[in-house]
Order: C-alpha cells, then structure tokens, then sequence
C-alpha cells in the first residue's frame, strides 16, 4: 500500500486452485520459499512486484482444490491486504479468514481492473477509488469472521476466547 | 418441527439442537478429527503451543502418514519422524504410518459410521459421505482449533440432490459418473452438500460410493453423503463396527428442503475423460483427442483402491502396456496390497508390465514418485488435474476411471475400454 492509503489491485481469473497459491513441489520448503512460487504460473511478476496491502480480486472459484493452508498463507505471507471474489472454495475462505486474510465476495469486480488504485473498508465491504468514489460493493463479512481478521486470525482469536473465563 | 435433510439432522445432533435451518451457523461438537503427515502435528504443533492448550480427546483424533510416506528425502524423513512423535507425545494410539492413505484407512479400520461428524484436514474428506457420516476438510489452524476445543463453527448448507438411475454398462464406474457430473454441474457448488442417491448408487459397492463423495470435493462442495442402507450395514458388520440403532435408521425427511434435484441416466453413460487442466472439462472419451501417453497413472484415494485395481486388472489381463508408455501403480493401503496380491490382481498388472510404487499419496499431489517431465503427456485415475499438481507445470494430466486409464496404457494414447470388455 502506498503513502495514500491506495492499494494495487491485482486482477486473476476464474478458478484459481490452490496449486497456483502454494505449488505441491514447494510445499516441504519454508513458508517464504513457498511465497516466492505463489501464482507464478498465471503472472509470473506477482510475488516479487506485490507489496503490501494490494488487493487480490478474482472471479469465481478462489481457492478451489486442496485443503492446504498454505495458499492462503503465501498470500498473507507477501502482504496481500484482501482478495475479493465472485466466489471462493470453502475451504480456503475458512483458511483465509483463519490466518487473519480477509475475503469478500463480491458479484461485480467490472470496475477492479488490474492496477487500479483501491482501498477497501472492510466494515462496509465498499471498495474506494483515490477519489472517494465506490469501485465496488462486497458482501460485507459476517461480524465475528471480521473480528477474527482483527484479532489476527483464528489462534489469536482463541487465545483471547480461552483466557476469557467461562 | 420442519422436516430435515440427512446432513441438517447430523449438524443438529452435533450442535445439540432438535433442528437446524439451511445458512444457520451453528458450533458443532467433533465425533472424529483425521489429520495426515502433511497439514497435521508438523503445522498444528506450534499453534497448540501457542495456545498453551491439549488434544481434548485423542481418542477421537487418526493420525495417518501417507502425503510424504515412505521419505524420498531428508526433508519428507523429518516431517514423517515429527509426526510420530507428536502422535506419542500426545497419545494418539490412532496413528496409522505408511499403512494407507487416509481417506481408505478411516473406513478400513472401522473409524466410520453413519451419524457421525467428523472433520479431515485434507480437501477430500468429503470421502466418509460414503459412510452415512457428515465429514469435511478443514486447514491447520482450524484443526488446532478443534484439537484444542473439541468444537468448531459450521455454516447449515443447502442440499443438492443428485440422482443416478439404471445400470452403469460394462466399462463403466463411480469415476465416469463424478467425471459427468464434473462437466454438468461445474466445479462452484459452494457451501452445499451433495447427497447421492438412485438405484445406481444403492447398488454402488462401498469402494465405489467412496470414490463418488471423494470427488464431491471436485464439484467444490462442502461434502458428499449418502444414507446409510443395507450396503452400508453390511459393509460396517463385516468390519465387526457396532451401530446403534439411531445410526442404522439414520435418512433425510421425505418432504425435505433441497436447493435443485438432478437426475441422471446410469445406462446412458460413456466413459469419461478429463481434459487438462480441470476435472470440469469432462467429455465422453469418443469426443477426447487419442493423445499419445506418456504416463498412465493408478493411484490415489480416489483411484488406487482394491476395486480400482480389480477394474484395471481385468482390462489388462493377458495384456500388455504399450512400448513408449509406462503405467504406475501405487495401491491405497498396505492391506489392500496384500489383499490384490492373494487374489492374483497384483500378478495381473505386473505381467502387463505394470511397476509397482509404495502406498500413499504419491504423485497424485506432486509429492512422491511418479511426477511428470516438461511437455509429458499422463493419464491419471485421480482426482485433480490441475496445472503442475502432478510434476512440471508444463505437463498434462487427463482424468479417467482406471478401466481408461488402463486401456489407453495398452494402446498407448487415450482409448475406450469397452474395446477390451465383451
């Protein structure tokens, strides 16, 4: 994210499996070794030009294929902000939201075309362009998955649960 | 009270609720928690660590090594060697190392039965659908969740029936059916489940159901079931697994809510082929370009159980691979190796010139022997052809049941296997 407060969007297509996010043949490796392979079949630049806080958006299918947290991680992990979808597989959206990744679904992505400058208000599920105006309307989260993303992801979250007396 | 689907009254049972609505979101109490080597204690350990929390009940928790099993290297030994000694240090006694892949070793060793609500930490546990059990895949953090609770959030999806009727043609089998449902139905069936049913899946073998709610994961749903019935009971008692009554009678209401009702002709089905790079480009093998095949692949969950091998088998018999063309096989559990060996199956796909390879997961994920080179051409009784999953990124994988993969192994490039039946 910039100085502005104005994030990249990255712009994918239709199902986007999980071997494109963390390719099999990486996965015994670290976690940044991973990263530096995420999504390098369809853009090869991806993992070394995204900075932090930039917008994955994608049309149907995020995620689709193995239960590996990984590739979710690998996204956390190169400071992906949020990836907003036409859909995503369920078990990624759970892995996302689970490692403090936010993901919205969202029908109508025409306007997030790769590059834009965009910043997204997570509460409202509105997507902004520099000029304030609404690039995009998300299905907000439901309330207790965004305090998941808050707490930074699903341990946090427990650890917070779990010290709270029953 | 509303009449309920098979998979509301599982999640209503598991939430302590009489009932339960479709997009209810619902906290569950876990009956079963399988984990393997791969997403399992090598990335769970630390988070249940960090939450100063124990397994809550490690009789309900299966450890199975099969993803990295046996090692081929130093770093698959050393995840191999923590998940053993996780396994001991917890005191998992359900901890099942090299003996099989997880989703075969669940209903093997009687892990399984109807009513039960279990999560897997692998994309295809949708698998114990077959069982009657409403099971799905879940990441690592959210295992350590459940490790550490005993309990973990669940959204009540809606249902999509699908009906088979008739019977299958010789040739024909459960992966045919997945691969046409792949093409009918797509591969976004997002938080539903899919419940099988017809007289074509009532007289579906067990192998053969496992095969069907395997894949459900393919159509991208939340799971796969199918009601228990005499099949299923009789399968569970030859296993000497006790049923409580409850679990015997265990079905969805008559007059049940369903999101869509599809239907299908069992007798009117052609073998499928999966054209790279997605199991959603499904079509009759008539209609797929005969490419010249590098690799016919036999393994996996979904394609490298006894029946799997049985249906190459007798495609194979006195047969023999074609020169240019290797066939793998990597049979899914020890026993079931030992089992294909006494009855003559194995000598069968060895004397076409079959290699054999370890059980486990193996190439299917890109993780043991078996990967493919650059530009290769394979044929895979697997469940995912997804681009590089299989080895190189450059090469491709085309999806059949094993009767095709083990007849484009003889002629080698894509064949019919009816070809070879009379």
């Amino acid at each position: 994210m910039s100085q502005s407060g104005l994030a990249r969007v990255w712009r994918f297509g239709d199902q986007v499996d999980t071997d494109q996010l963390a390719p099999g043949r990486y996965i015994k490796g670290s976690i940044d070794e991973l990263a530096a392979h995420c999504l390098e079949a369809l853009r090869p630049e991806f993992a070394g030009a995204v900075r932090p806080g930039d917008l994955v958006v994608a049309g149907i299918g995020f995620g689709i294929g193995s239960s590996r947290e990984q590739a979710a991680q690998t996204l956390r992990q190169l400071g992906v902000g949020a990836v907003i979808a036409g859909g995503a597989a369920r078990i990624f959206y759970r892995n996302a939201i689970n490692l403090g990744l936010p993901v919205l679904i969202c029908t109508d992505t025409a306007m997030l075309v790769d590059g834009t400058a965009a910043r997204l208000d997570l509460d409202s599920g509105k997507v902004f362009d520099a000029s304030g105006a609404v690039l995009a309307h998300c299905e907000p989260m439901p309330p207790f998955l965004r305090q998941i993303v808050r707490d930074g992801g699903l341990i946090a979250n427990l650890k917070l649960r779990l010290a709270r007396p029953a | 009270m509303t009449a309920q689907t098979i998979s509301q009254k599982i999640l209503a049972r598991a939430a302590g609720l009489d009932a339960v609505a479709v997009g209810d979101i619902v906290t569950c109490r876990v009956d079963l928690a399988m984990m393997h080597d791969s997403g399992g204690p090598r990335r769970v350990a630390s988070k249940l660590l960090e939450l100063g929390a124990s397994v809550w009940d490690p009789s309900k928790v299966v450890i199975v090594s099969d993803h990295f099993t046996p090692a081929i290297d130093v770093d698959s030994a050393g995840i191999l060697a923590l998940t053993r000694r996780w396994a001991a240090a917890q005191q998992i006694d359900n901890f099942h190392d090299g003996e099989g892949i997880c989703h075969v070793i669940l209903p093997e060793r009687g892990y399984l039965k109807p009513g039960l609500f279990a999560v897997g930490g692998d994309s295809h546990s949708p698998s114990g659908g077959a069982w009657g059990a409403f099971m799905v895949g879940i990441g690592a953090t959210e295992m350590a969740g459940v490790l550490a609770t005993g309990e973990i959030w669940m959204r009540v999806p809606a249902t999509i029936r699908v009906e088979w009727n008739g019977s299958l043609g010789r040739g024909l089998s459960a992966k045919d059916m997945l691969l046409k449902l792949c093409a009918t139905l797509g591969m976004n069936n997002d938080y539903r489940v899919i419940e099988y049913a017809g007289s074509t899946v009532q007289g579906l073998p067990m192998l053969e159901r496992l095969t069907l709610c395997n894949m459900a994961a393919e159509l991208g749903a939340k799971t796969g079931i199918i009601a228990p019935d005499a099949v299923t009971l009789a399968d569970l008692a030859g296993r000497g697994v006790a049923v409580e009554d409850w679990r015997r009678h265990l079905a969805g209401d008559d007059n049940a809510d369903v999101e869509a009702v599809h239907r299908f002709d069992a007798g009117a089905l052609a073998p499928q082929v999966a054209a790279p790079h997605s199991p959603a480009n499904s079509r009759d093998v008539a209609d797929t370009e005969p490419r010249r095949i590098d690799q016919a692949y036999l393994g996996a969950c979904t394609g490298a159980k006894e029946n799997d091998l049985r249906m190459a088998a007798e495609v194979l018999k006195g047969r023999q691979v074609a020169r240019g063309t290797r066939l793998l096989i990597a049979p899914a559990s020890t026993r079931m190796t030992a089992q294909l060996a006494a009855d003559g199956t194995l000598a069968t796909l060895l004397a076409a010139g079959a290699q054999l390879l370890p059980t486990g997961c193996g190439a299917c994920a890109g993780y043991g022997a078996g990967v493919l080179a650059d530009d290769e051409v394979s044929i895979a009784s697997t469940a995912r052809n997804f681009r590089g999953r299989m080895g190189s990124a450059r090469a491709e994988v085309y999806l059949a049941s094993p009767y095709t993969v083990a007849a484009s192994a003889i002629r080698g490039h894509i064949a019919d296997p009816r070809e070879f039946l009379s």
